[in-house]
């Protein structure tokens, strides 16, 4: 029971601290106090902050090792905004902005389940090998698609925009091009929303018995299997939800620019190894430290942009430090000192009041 | 009708014959023990009954259901637990979510009534609570259940293993060893728990046991295994005065 209301508190602690900065930075933006750099960077902020979260779920609490996150982003990405150039100005916008987040969410953890079928069954470095070249294999798929619409209907071509034989219409996937127009239907606010909601679902996720079974697995596959625990159905679930979120992110991504297209920096592999060390930095398993780390490790090389040349140098060292203070037996011990000393902080405050 | 019936039960793996021939016959509510030096092959005996290797030949019935061959997720839904030789905790969990972890199949609610925090969520998570607590009680382990799993003493290590099998609410029980590496006191201490156990939930329990202390002291049968043979079954007093036995574990 008092450890029930232990995670519940922490969990509220995060949500808290969501909240709060939405309305700091709210607030901050309309009052126009924030830089365009920075205001441009709020939503890009919370997606991060969905993949960071969304791959420690398989990282973390499941325990595999996944380097393919961007190819599941990718694929949210462009299947809403394919849905939302199409059906603009055949719905009103919120309706069609919601249903385009349904889908780019579904079609990714659909992705999800059907890469996660064949790969689920490797563990260790293969997974990670098998997930990096999936997440590649996706992006370079998406690079040679060509979608057209005219009065005939839909046309598609794996090769080039001639192909098409379009009477007129418009080319709506131009390959590696991408789509241009999208509407920009990502707002901070929305953005902060669903990064709210992914905490909820991860975190009520892994404080419920499918949480356990997962974290089970993660900790010991043949015991979990022995207490009659289905290891490949939790395995599955924990690579869907986490695809799945992966795409909510792409959904944010393709509706905050007006052009989507895929390229090795947005949806590569440099991509899904950032979100990677959002998540090692912020602490494996730590929800809310990988929200934190991926808010920082964001944030700082675009505060850092007038250093110029040392930009680079700082966010190496900051890089450094995070990982002594979250990982070395020094450093945790000096977060558990100072998380004592709040502690007793707020008990004499409350003796004082008493 | 027995509740564990084995017949004929061998495997090999490739040319090695790991087990021939095994057979045992356990009633309900009895205490069984399964002996032999290192490499007979009980340990083999446990991965066949829990489904971890399938038989090369042999059936295996429990209370009259055939299992021979099933998946290691169906036989734990038809009612066999075991704990490990090498102890296989959670580790990274509490020792209250190692056994809310076994009540899986028995309380369930759907993992979106989970992600939403619908009532029933709730009610099974109290129940849930309600019931592990009441098994880790019986192991003394109820002051330590927010521990981490791996913080636990080595000897309640053991214990918190067979909480977390009976959570599965199985009809036989499979301890693998589980008084290696405990001293005198605390394997005592073991004895005693077993034999609560067995009164307790009227368990039938298969152990595998190096300690003879613990094997003549509480089990009512034997097996002994030699080179994937059974040597040797019957009462554990004669079994255990048997001259084939001492020579197998004491050389001539």
């Amino acid at each position: 029971m008092k450890r029930m209301q232990k995670t519940t508190r922490s969990n509220f602690i995060t949500y808290g601290i969501v909240i709060v900065g939405t309305i700091l930075f709210q607030a901050l933006d309309s009052a126009g106090m924030l830089s365009s750099l920075l205001s441009g960077l709020l939503v890009p902020l919370c997606y991060f902050m969905i993949l960071a979260v969304s791959l420690n779920l398989v990282v973390g609490i499941l325990g595999e090792l996944s380097l393919g996150h961007a190819g599941f982003m990718c694929v949210g990405a462009f299947a809403s905004a394919f849905f939302s150039k199409i059906m603009d100005g055949a719905m009103p916008d919120g309706l069609r902005f919601f249903l385009a987040l349904l889908i780019g969410a579904a079609l990714a953890g659909v992705f999800g389940i059907l890469i996660g079928i064949p790969v689920l069954r490797l563990r260790g470095d293969y997974l990670a090998i098998v997930t990096l070249a999936f997440g590649e294999i996706i992006r370079n798929v998406v690079n040679v698609f060509y979608i057209g619409r005219d009065a005939n209907g839909f046309h598609f071509s794996m090769k080039d925009a001639m192909s098409l034989n379009m009477d007129g219409g418009e080319i709506i996937v131009n390959g590696p091009q991408g789509i241009n127009g999208t509407p920009r239907d990502s707002t901070f606010l929305i953005s902060a929303i669903l990064l709210l909601i992914t905490l909820i679902i991860v975190l009520n996720l892994i404080n419920s018995r499918s949480g356990r079974a997962i974290m089970s697995i993660r900790d010991d596959r043949i015991a979990a299997e022995s207490i009659g625990i289905n290891i490949t159905k939790f395995k599955l679930m924990a690579f869907a939800i986490s695809s799945a979120l992966a795409g909510v992110a792409g959904v944010l991504y393709a509706h905050n620019l007006s052009t989507l297209a895929a390229s090795s920096s947005n949806f590569g592999y440099n991509m899904s190894i950032s979100i990677l060390v959002f998540v090692v930095l912020g602490g494996i398993g730590s929800i809310r430290g990988s929200m934190i780390a991926a808010f920082i490790l964001t944030l700082l090389p675009e505060l850092l942009r007038s250093l110029s040349d040392y930009r680079m140098l700082i966010y190496a060292i900051v890089l450094i430090i995070m990982m002594l203070v979250n990982w070395s037996t020094s450093g945790r011990y000096m977060k558990e000192k100072i998380a004592d000393w709040f502690r007793g902080l707020r008990k004499s405050g409350t003796k004082g009041v008493s | 009708m027995a509740l564990l019936e084995v017949k004929n039960l061998g495997i090999s793996f490739g040319g090695l014959r790991a087990l021939n021939g095994f057979e045992v016959k356990i009633e309900k509510g009895q205490l069984y023990g399964l002996i032999g030096p290192n490499g007979a092959g009980k340990t083999t005996v446990f991965n066949l009954l829990t489904g971890v290797y399938k038989p090369t030949e042999g059936i295996i019935r429990l209370d009259g259901e055939d299992i021979t061959r099933k998946k290691s997720i169906d036989i734990s839904k038809a009612g066999i637990a075991r704990t490990f030789q090498n102890i296989r905790l959670f580790k990274q969990l509490s020792v209250l979510d190692n056994v809310k972890a076994g009540l899986h199949n028995h309380y369930t609610y759907s993992t979106l009534e989970g992600i939403l925090r619908l009532p029933r969520y709730f009610k099974v998570e109290k129940q849930m609570n309600e019931r592990a607590m009441e098994l880790l009680k019986v192991f003394g382990l109820e002051n330590e259940a927010d521990y981490k799993a791996s913080n636990l003493p080595y000897g309640k290590q053991r214990k918190l293993e067979i909480a977390r099998a009976l959570a599965t609410d199985p009809k036989l029980l499979l301890l693998d060893e589980p008084a290696a590496g405990m001293n005198p006191n605390e394997t005592e201490e073991l004895m005693d728990t077993i034999k609560f156990v067995q009164k307790q939930f009227q368990m039938t329990i298969l152990l595998i046991e190096h300690d003879m202390k613990l094997v003549s002291g509480i089990c009512e049968e034997v097996t002994v295994l030699n080179f994937g043979e059974i040597l040797c079954q019957g009462e554990t007093k004669t079994v255990l005065n048997d001259p084939q036995v001492i020579v197998a574990y004491l050389g001539e």
